[in-house]
């Protein structure tokens, strides 16, 4: 966790909803350019990818930009370091070969159908968080009582947490998820959190149900290790907590703050995919995806990238990219959908996506028929934000009813 | 209008199938796109184009009348 007193990335710095000033200047300048993103703290300079296309293609290449972490610091991107056993099982430092061969046998547990059985449980979840709201009484705060606390129970069903476990299970993720990765330091509760991963494994390794974990044993038991079967549990906790917490949240306060758009998806389900569509282009939670290394010199949006340089991409900046779509600042909720990236684009594209726009589409419908009157107990811009995390999100959303 | 889908590129997100069914499937082995009509209904030509568009992918192409649209 970054110091309190230490700047915020460049990348990552916003101002309500979009993304911030001096951010939106860089932008300006081209599709491509060379910053350091933490200015005067001794951040090394990179380049900061902020054109849609432009971030298309970089996504797009896996040949010519790796997304492997260089785990000693005199190895070339791509290289062969031995990966820290932290590591293992994260497919977003992973490239091809290594990344096709576990992805190849993950994509299939994750398909549309797939993550549409998980529906009813998700809809129990919700529920339940939406009674604990109303029970609670108004005002209460939304960041808590709901978007920080749909995500994780909805993972613990995705991976097959047994029910009595999940409060110590997310307790211990959080403490594990805290402590940085790649780190070797855990503190004990983040140790035991992998050791209850590697209890759970061995558990479906014996006795595999028909949950993700022991679907994969099933199909694949041999293939996968028992480290890869942990970091790929940790992977989804890493990509599905604060990511959708951040959604959940700002969602719901773009939606209180755009009532008539509000009305539109509460008395319309069917313009729902298209709003979560809209909202996920919008608000573009997460800041950047896995740092890329070029492999080779590269011409990029008229700029030359030299072999070994670091290349980040914005996704709120190349959400809003006017190549994209008429008006990107304004929020539409009935925007033909756009190629976003809000999931990252190429072989490293979110695999969870399905599951994703499912949770959001039930979560935020739910929301508005539980609560019809629901609006902000304070003023918009007293609404804290959540600024140092991978995901933006709100901090604190006191809401009435 | 004629489809092309690039099984090899797929992430297997599932983005064609829920956005135009009567052309895209899902595979349950693979998770990767199935065609179902190479050659879809004129009706359909818009979706067909925003599925390509927006697959994460690039794993589908177009050809053909209609492949542009307007």
């Amino acid at each position: 966790m970054p110091h309190e007193s230490t700047p915020v990335p460049l990348h990552t710095r916003r101002t309500h909803f979009d993304p911030a000033d001096d951010l939106r200047r860089l932008a300006a300048d081209g599709p491509v350019t060379r910053v350091s993103l933490a200015p005067g703290a001794g951040g090394e300079p990179l380049w900061l990818v902020t054109g849609h296309e432009e971030v298309r293609r970089v996504l797009g290449d896996h040949t010519r930009f790796s997304t492997r972490r260089r785990f000693g610091s005199r190895e070339p991107a791509g290289g062969d370091g031995e990966r820290p056993d932290e590591g293992v099982g994260l497919l977003m430092d992973y490239d091809p070969p290594e990344h096709t061969r576990l992805r190849k046998m993950l994509t299939p547990e994750f398909t549309v159908r797939r993550m549409r059985r998980l529906q009813p449980r998700i809809e129990n979840i919700v529920a339940e968080r939406l009674d604990a709201m109303e029970r609670a009484g108004h005002p209460a705060d939304l960041a808590e009582l709901f978007a920080s606390a749909i995500p994780g129970p909805v993972l613990c069903e995705l991976i097959g947490v047994p029910r009595d476990d999940r409060d110590d299970f997310l307790r211990r993720c959080h403490a594990h998820l805290a402590t940085g990765r790649g780190r070797q330091e855990r503190t004990a509760a983040g140790s035991a959190f992998t050791r209850y991963l590697a209890a759970l494994v061995a558990r479906q390794r014996k006795n595999p149900d028909d949950g993700f974990l022991g679907m994969l044993v099933r199909d694949h038991g041999g293939d996968f290790t028992d480290k890869e079967l942990r970091g790929i549990c940790i992977l989804l906790m890493l990509a599905g907590l604060d990511n959708i917490s951040g959604m959940l949240g700002l969602g719901a306060l773009a939606l209180l703050e755009n009532p008539d758009q509000l009305a539109l998806v509460r008395d319309d389900p069917a313009a729902l995919d298209r709003a979560v569509e809209e909202l996920l282009r919008y608000l573009s939670v997460p800041h950047a995806p896995t740092p890329r290394t070029a492999v080779e010199d590269i011409t990029l949006g008229g700029r030359l990238i030299r072999a070994g340089d670091t290349v980040v991409c914005s996704i709120p900046l190349a959400n809003r990219d006017p190549h994209l779509t008429a008006e990107p600042d304004r929020l539409d909720l009935t925007r033909e959908p756009v190629p976003h990236v809000a999931f990252g684009h190429g072989i490293h594209h979110c695999i969870g996506a399905a599951l994703a726009r499912m949770e959001l589409r039930i979560a935020y419908t739910a929301l508005l028929r539980r609560f019809p009157g629901l609006r902000l107990a304070v003023p918009a811009q007293d609404v804290a934000f959540r600024v140092r995390s991978t995901a933006y999100g709100v901090e604190r959303l006191p809401v009435t009813w | 209008m004629e489809v092309h889908v690039d099984r090899g590129r797929c992430a297997g997100s599932g983005l064609c199938m829920s956005y135009v069914p009567a052309v895209f499937d899902q595979s349950e082995d693979d998770g990767k796109v199935l065609l179902k009509a190479a050659r879809p209904e004129p009706g359909t030509a818009a979706a067909v184009r925003g599925a390509a568009a927006r697959c994460p992918a690039g794993a589908i192409t177009l050809s053909g009348g209609d492949a542009h649209g307007r």
